[in-house]
This record gives structure tokens, C-alpha cells and sequence, in this order.
């Protein structure tokens, strides 16, 4: 069983990001960069499953800059068998973007599994999951807790609003990953030294027949408005009497 | 929370110290700033995720012993098993040994997360590390064979066995005895004190490195043999089968590093201690010496990494505290300011930020030394390692001494918080404390530089730093913001030239208990000296990198505080070097 796990290198979320001062995006320059979290957790699942003997081949894939190889590299020390890169200078490719790139990698790879993360850190958006199972038509199970592979199928537990739903899929399935699947295992330095040596390809997004031009124009990024300082209540009375009659919560 | 900053230490690795001109040496071509990001990587999360959490657990709890067995957390037992796991025990280790061949300085920039994240339990690792590689370097196949491969997997700890209860600081007085016995061994007898990792339950098995005199041996330093001792006899497999005869007489206890047990160790107690010499008789001594320079730069960067850590504590606190108002301000219902706001926090905080990120950088330079010793050729090993020669006495005191000032500005900044245990920077203070102890104290060290260091190999050591420390004058000197200290530490350092040559002299002509009585003062000076030509260089390097304007700015900051407000204090050091001040000297012993 084949496993495709598509990446993102975002901002390390240990970095106070910056706005630039002309308002345009995200002060990246010198700024320490790393796997996106919810992608650490996709690696880590389906290293799982390779080590339990469900998987065989699990490719790491991201669309990104040449120094997003640093990411795929990381993948595969954390047990990825291989990994392709989808080059473009292009900064801020659009989930839908990301979604048809992924959509061609999976007609040329056919993969049983896509596993990736929920969300990417930096956009927040939550999306190109979601869009590459309409994209190729493939059941999805999003914000998964837990993922079980049998008998053809795959159940995949979802955190939902109301607490646990678990769908069972048919294979292809697209899944996205949740805070609480697994604890990502870090990369040991001597699988550092051996990922080197592991196959990684790069493709152009045009030899994949996909434009990356997207719809939608960032106006401004703006740093969000200061927290207040808090203040200490006196008693559970005084809390109640604050959130009913200020702050009109409750 | 961050441990070490990373930039700072990407600025450090790779903007002062070019940590990619490494991959040019051999062992390092298979490395690129890649690797070395993802090691640093793995090994802060190592450190952020198992070291971290129960600092100051292990530091409320220490290691318990019931007079049979030592127990210590369960968390420190974690610790130490991620560290093997990862791979970062045996980082340094070639390719066929399972290692990463990772060069010495990248190696350092890992070991500073670890000590800032959580001193005491780092010990048992460190000390692992370090007892291997003497067995490595000089003992006999067999004992490679049948303890090395315990060692590098984490089944067996290592310790450094040198001080007696009466022998400390001269370790040619040392009594413990080793016996040959018919089977080639040797019998060992004597009482050790201060071991660190002596006893404890986080390996099934212990292998001490035992400086002990064989019966007969001349007196003094060129009698004094090493021997390992194993705690337990293995079997052919490596298990442990049979008790040496080492006894745990009991646990010290200590102000900080609380988490790593400290013992007095009996050798012999029913003359049934075996022990295996290693290497050559007579020779221990130096093999320890050999070893000590990675050892002592390594106290040093401890020392770095824990005012580091005080540092950034701090810091954050100042950003956070909300206190007073500044002196121009006459509305007492206004807001009151964030401490970091007020004048004197901020010098206490830029003062460690000299400090603290000047240690660091001395350190990371001592590691670099390391890797060119090793792995250069030509003129450039040697230079490199009669600069590491030179500088290790400075390297393992100045950021042992400066350390604790800034560990102890770090309490300051916090006011009563800094003091109260619910806060990490009183227990910094405390680990710290050890440094200008152990691994030769302050003032060993100093008598260490001004009476050999200083004159060995012809000075050879002394003129690589005079070349290092004029090529970054000159570089420096090109920049119009650096220009006025560069020109100041030019005037400085040729002070220092002419006062050397004049402490020579003394020297030469025979009185040293006289002219090495401020040997310590000379140490804290020369250390100056070489922090503030440091700092000029980071200045520079920072002013030539395309890093962000406040991170240059803080750098270029620290660096004119170092200069306007540290290096001044040379002058007065200079002064009672120059005239052999007597003061102390001088003072009856009965007039105490
Ligand atoms: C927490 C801790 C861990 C340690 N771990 C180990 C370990 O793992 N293995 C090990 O072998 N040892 C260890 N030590 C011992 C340590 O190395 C010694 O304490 C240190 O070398 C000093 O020796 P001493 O305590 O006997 O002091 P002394 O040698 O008695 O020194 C006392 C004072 O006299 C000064 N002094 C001594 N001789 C001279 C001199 N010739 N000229 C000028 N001043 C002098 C010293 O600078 C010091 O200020 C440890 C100590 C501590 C506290």
C-alpha cells in the first residue's frame, strides 16, 4: 500500500512573526522556517502504519521553493522512502493551487492513502484537503484523531463539535490530521545522514500540466490589535455579574 | 519556551564562525548547513521535550540513597534514554561506528540546549561521552571491545575518577592505590570524593575511569596511572554477572546540580576491586590532561549556556512585569511601565546579553578549534591547536565567572521573584555556581595560563591569538560604526603585548611565587581582552550580514556596552599585573 503525505515549510511557531512594514505579508527574511505541525503528524502516521506493516511506500511531497527540499529531507529522516518537490519561487500558492498539484500527483503515483495535515499554520485555511477530495472525487476523513486501515477500508475518527464521529472509507481516501492523532517522533541524527541518500525529484508545476496563478489578491496583512490587560474578580459572583452585565456573554 | 535562542545561534554558527567552511574538511564533506540545522533541530526538541519539564523537579527531588541502592527520577531515566535514541550520545563518532561525524562546533551549539534546558541530568550523557572517548584514545583492543559498544549504546554510564577526599586541586598527592595481580589486572584501594554519576540507577552498569599510583610509582604527577574500574563484572554477552568491589560510601549534598548524584566512592573496601590499566603505566595523568581540553571547553560552555538561559528568563519577565512609572512621569493613575522600560533593567539586561552571548561565542570558538585541530592541515592545525592550547584555561573560566554575574543579574531583574523557587533564575544561579569549581578552579586555571600556557611552544599559541585578534581590528576598523573601539582595542592589546613580555621576564628571572601570585587577576583580564575582541567581531560580522536592523542593533549594542563599561576595568587589572601589586601577597598569615 502506497502513501502519499503532502508537506508545507512554514514559519517555525516558535518565531514572534513580523508584518512588513509596507504591509504586504510576513517578514520572512533570516526567519527560521520548519515543517508545518499538522504535516509532522501526517509523517508520523504513516510511518506508523509503514512500521505495522500496513504501508509500504510513503512518498512526502510539498510545493514549495528549493529550500522547502530542507522539509522533504526531514520527511524522509522521520521514514519517508522518497520525495518530490513541486519547485516554484511563487510565495503564497493558493490551497486550490496546491489541491489540483496534488490532484495530478495522485493520478501519476495512485496512492491507496493521502494523508495530510488539517491545516497549515501560516494561512490558517484549512482547506486543501478537503478540496482534493472533490478535486479527484476520493471520500475524505478530516481532523482525524485516529486512523485504522482493514480490510480494504479505512476508519478514520474525527473530532468533531459534539465530540467523536468515525467514518469508514473506501480506499483512496484522502485523510487530515488533528492535533491529538499521535506524538510526532523527532528525526535521530543518524536518519538525518540516511535521508541524504534517499531519492528526492523535482518537478515543475507546468510539467504537471497546473497553473499555480491565483484568484484571490492579498490587499494587507496588519499585526492583530494588542491584548488588553486582564484584570483579577474578587469572587465567582463578581465574574458572573461582569460577564452578564459587560461583557453580555451570558 | 525557547531554550537558546536560534538565531542567535544561527548568527554564531554560521555568520561569525562560518560553520559551512567545515564541510571542506573530510570528515565533514557529507555535511551541509542542512544537516547541521536538522541535528540542532532534533536536538533542541530533545531538550525542549525530555529535559526541560523536571528541572526543577530533580532539582526539589534529589537522588535518594537507601544505603543499598540509589534511586533517581523516573524523568531523568527518560532523559537519558531520548539522548541515546537520537543518536546525539554518539554524534561525533565516524559513519561505521554509527555516528554522524558531526563536527565539534555543531556538536557544541547542541550541548549549549541541553545544559540551558537542564544542567544536572545533561551530567550523566556528558560524562558518558566523555570517559568513552579516553577508552577510545588509549585503551587496549580488549577493553574497547568489551566496554565501548556498552558505552555507545547507553547501557553503561561513564565517570571521571580523580579527587580524594585530601587531594583536590594537586592531584600529584594522590594516594589511591592500584596492586598488579597475577591475571595481569590490578587491585585498586582508596577513598574518591565529589564524583559526579558515581553511584545511580539509570544504567544497569557503571565504568570508572580511576586515576590510582601503582605500588612503587614515583612520587608526584608521573606516577599516577589510570584504570578502569566497572561497577559490575559482565558476562560474555555484556550483561552484568558479578558486584566489583566498589561501594557507594554515600551521597553528597550539594547547592545546585542537585539532579546528578555526587558520591564518595570506596575502592577496595575488601581488597577485591578489580581494575584494567589503561594504556601505559605511569602515563594517567597525561591521558586525562589530553582529554581535558574538550572537557574544560565544555564547563565553559555550560557556563554559557546557563547565563543564556538566566538571560532569556529574564528577559522575559521584563518584557512582562508591569511596575512604576519612568521619572518624567508626574500622573500617578497613568498605566505603569513594563520593567524593561526602566534604565537600570535594561543595563542589568544588556549587561547580561554581554555576558552571556560573549561566553557563548568564546565557547563555539573553542569548539571550532577543536574541529580545525582535528581535521586541518598544515599551518592551520597547528595554529589551531596552540590556540586552543592557549585559550582553554580562559575558555573554561570567563564564562564560569561572568556566568554567575549574569545569573545573578537575572535574579535581580525579577526583584523577589528572582529569589522564590516558583521562578527557574534563583536554581541558574545555584547549577552555575559549580563551574569556577570543578574541572580546575578559578584559580588554577590562572596559574595554568601565566605559568605555562602562556610560554609553551615558544609562544606559539600567543602569536596566533595576536594575528587572530589584529585581522578582525583591521576588518573591524572598515566599518565607520566600529572604528573608535577598534582603535581602542588595538591601543589595549598592545598593552597586553608589552605587559606579557614583562611578566616573562619576571618570570624568567625567578621569583614565581611572587609573580604568579595574581595569576587569577591575569586570567580575568586576559579573558576581557579576548570577549571584547570577540564582541568587536560579532559586531562586525552582524554589520556584514543581511540579518534583521534590531538584531544588528542589540549586537551592536552589546558590544559598545562591553567596550564603554567592561574593558575599562582592564585598566585597573593592567595596573596590579604591571607593578606586581603585593597586597595580598604580602599579607602575614598570622595577621588574618
Ligand atoms: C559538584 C561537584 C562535582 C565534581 N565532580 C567531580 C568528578 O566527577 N570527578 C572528580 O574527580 N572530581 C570532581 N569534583 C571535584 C573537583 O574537581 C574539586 O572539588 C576541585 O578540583 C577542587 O578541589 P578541592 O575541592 O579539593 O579544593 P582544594 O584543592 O582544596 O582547593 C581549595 C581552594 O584552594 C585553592 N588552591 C588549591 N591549590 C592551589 C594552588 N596551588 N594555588 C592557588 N590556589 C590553590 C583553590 O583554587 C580553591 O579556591 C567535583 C566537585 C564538585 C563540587
Amino acid at each position: 500500500m502506497k502513501v502519499l503525505v503532502p508537506i508545507k515549510r512554514v514559519v517555525d511557531y516558535n518565531v514572534k512573526v513580523r508584518v512588513k512594514a509596507d504591509n504586504s505579508g510576513v517578514d520572512l527574511a533570516n526567519v527560521k522556517m520548519a515543517m508545518n505541525p499538522f504535516c509532522e503528524i501526517a509523517v508520523e502516521e504513516a510511518v506508523r502504519l509503514k512500521e505495522k506493516g500496513v504501508v509500504t511506500e510513503i512518498i512526502a511531497v510539498t510545493v514549495g521553493s528549493k529550500a522547502a527540499q530542507e522539509q522533504l529531507r526531514t520527511a524522509m529522516a522521520l521514514g519517508a522512502d522518497r520525495s518530490i518537490l513541486v519547485e516554484t519561487d511563487q510565495e503564497d500558492v493558493q490551497p486550490l493551487a496546491v489541491a489540483k498539484v496534488l490532484k495530478a500527483l495522485v493520478e501519476k503515483e495512485s496512492p491507496d492513502l493521502v494523508i495530510l495535515g488539517k491545516q497549515a499554520i501560516d494561512g490558517d485555511n484549512s482547506q486543501t484537503g478537503q478540496m482534493l477530495a472533490a478535486l479527484t472525487g476520493m471520500p475524505q476523513g478530516t481532523f482525524a484523531s485516529e486512523v485504522v486501515v482493514a480490510d480494504g477500508k479505512v476508519n478514520v475518527t474525527r473530532e468533531v463539535d459534539g465530540g467523536l464521529q468515525t467514518v469508514a472509507l473506501d480506499l483512496p481516501a484522502v485523510v487530515t490530521t488533528d492535533l491529538r492523532l499521535n506524538e510526532p517522533r523527532y528525526a535521530s541524527l543518524p536518519n538525518i545522514m540516511k535521508a541524504k541518500k534517499k531519492p528526492l525529484e523535482t518537478v515543475a508545476p507546468g510539467d504537471l500540466g497546473v497553473d499555480l496563478a491565483s484568484s484571490t489578491k492579498t490587499l494587507k496583512v496588519e499585526p492583530p490589535a494588542e491584548r488588553q490587560a486582564g484584570i483579577k474578580v474578587a469572587s465567582v459572583e463578581e465574574l458572573v455579574d461582569k460577564l452578564k452585565n459587560e461583557a453580555k456573554v451570558i | 519556551m525557547a531554550l537558546i535562542d536560534r538565531d542567535t545561534l544561527d548568527f554564531l554558527l554560521y555568520d561569525v564562525l562560518d560553520a559551512q567552511a567545515l564541510t571542506q574538511l573530510a570528515p565533514y564533506h557529507d555535511h551541509s548547513r542542512e544537516t547541521f540545522s536538522q541535528t540542532l533541530d532534533t536536538a533542541t526538541r530533545v531538550a525542549e521535550t525530555w529535559f526541560l519539564p523536571h528541572n526543577g523537579k530533580a532539582d526539589e527531588h534529589e537522588p535518594q540513597f537507601d544505603g543499598d541502592t540509589v534511586t533517581t527520577l523516573a524523568e531523568v531515566k527518560d532523559a537519558f534514554r531520548h539522548f541515546v535514541d537520537a543518536g546525539l550520545l554518539t554524534a561525533r563518532l565516524p559513519f561505521e561506528q554509527d555516528g554522524m561525524q558531526l563536527p565539534s562546533l555543531i556538536n557544541g551549539a547542541c550541548i549549549s540546549q541541553f545544559t540551558a534546558a537542564n544542567p544536572s541530568s545533561a551530567a550523566y550523557p556528558f560524562l558518558t561521552m566523555a570517559a568513552a572517548n579516553l577508552i577510545d584514545h588509549f585503551a587496549s583492543d580488549a577493553l574497547k571491545q568489551t566496554w565501548l559498544p556498552l558505552m555507545r549504546s547507553g547501557q553503561a554510564t561513564g565517570t571521571m575518577v580523580l579527587t580524594e577526599p585530601d587531594v583536590g586541586s594537586s592531584l600529584g598527592d594522590l594516594t589511591t592505590s592500584a596492586t598488579p595481580a597475577d591475571d595481569g589486572s590490578y587491585r585498586i584501594r582508596g577513598q574518591k570524593m565529589y564524583i559526579s554519576g558515581g553511584d545511580h540507577d539509570l544504567t544497569d552498569n557503571i565504568v570508572h575511569l580511576v586515576l590510582a599510583r601503582i605500588k612503587g610509582a614515583p612520587a608526584g604527577t608521573r606516577g599516577i596511572s589510570l584504570f578502569l574500574v566497572p561497577k559490575w563484572h559482565v558476562d560474555d554477552s555484556g550483561a552484568p554477572s558479578t558486584r566489583n568491589d566498589v561501594a557507594l560510601a554515600g551521597l553528597l549534598h550539594k547547592m545546585g546540580y542537585r539532579g546528578t548524584t555526587s558520591t564518595v566512592l570506596t575502592f577496595g573496601e575488601q581488597d577485591q576491586c578489580v581494575g584494567y590499566l589503561i594504556g601505559e603505566a605511569h602515563q594517567g595523568l597525561k591521558y586525562m590532561f589530553m582529554m581535558m581540553n574538550e572537557a574544560r571547553v565544555g564547563v565553559g560552555l555550560g557556563a554559557a549556556s546557563i547565563a543564556c538561559r538566566g538571560y532569556a528568563e529574564s528577559l522575559a519577565y521584563a518584557r512582562e512585569r508591569p511596575q512604576g512609572r519612568l521619572p518624567s512621569c508626574k500622573d500617578a493613575s497613568s498605566k505603569p511601565v513594563m520593567i524593561i522600560e526602566h534604565a537600570d533593567v535594561r543595563r542589568m539586561l544588556l549587561a547580561q546579553k554581554a555576558y552571556a552571548e560573549g561566553a557563548l561565542m568564546l565557547c563555539l570558538y573553542g569548539n571550532r578549534l577543536i574541529d580545525l585541530a582535528e581535521h586541518s592541515d598544515g599551518d592551520e592545525q597547528r595554529n589551531a591547536q596552540q590556540l586552543l592550547d592557549l585559550l582553554t584555561p580562559v575558555i573554561k573560566s570567563w564564562p564560569s565567572e561572568f556566568g554567575l554575574k549574569a545569573n545573578e543579574l537575572a535574579i535581580q531583574v525579577l526583584g523577589g521573584a528572582g529569589y522564590i523557587r516558583e521562578y527557574p533564575v534563583e536554581q541558574c544561579y545555584r547549577d552555575q555556581r559549580l563551574n569556577p569549581i570543578h574541572e580546575g578552579t578559578h584559580g588554577i586555571q590562572g596559574l595554568d595560563l601565566l605559568g605555562r600556557k602562556l610560554w609553551q611552544d615558544n609562544s606559539r599559541g600567543l602569536m596566533a591569538l595576536d594575528a587572530a585578534v589584529r585581522a578582525t581590528i583591521r576588518t573591524a576598523g572598515e566599518h565607520e560604526e566600529l572604528q573608535v573601539m577598534a582603535a581602542t582595542l588595538e591601543s589595549e592589546w598592545n598593552k597586553a603585548s608589552a605587559l606579557i613580555q614583562t611578566l616573562g621576564k619576571a618570570l624568567a628571572a625567578g621569583d614565581p611565587d611572587r609573580t604568579l601570585a595574581n595569576a587569577s587577576v591575569f586570567l580575568t583580564w586576559m579573558g576581557h581582552l579576548v570577549v571584547a575582541w570577540q564582541w568587536l567581531w560579532q559586531a562586525q560580522a552582524a554589520l556584514a550580514s543581511d540579518q534583521p536592523d534590531t538584531f544588528c542593533q542589540g549586537k551592536l549594542q552589546a558590544c559598545r556596552y562591553f567596550f564603554r563599561w567592561e574593558l575599562p576595568q582592564c585598566n585597573h587589572w593592567h595596573d596590579l599585573l604591571a607593578s606586581q601589586d603585593d597586597t595580598c601577597y604580602a599579607m602575614p598569615i598570622n595577621a588574618f
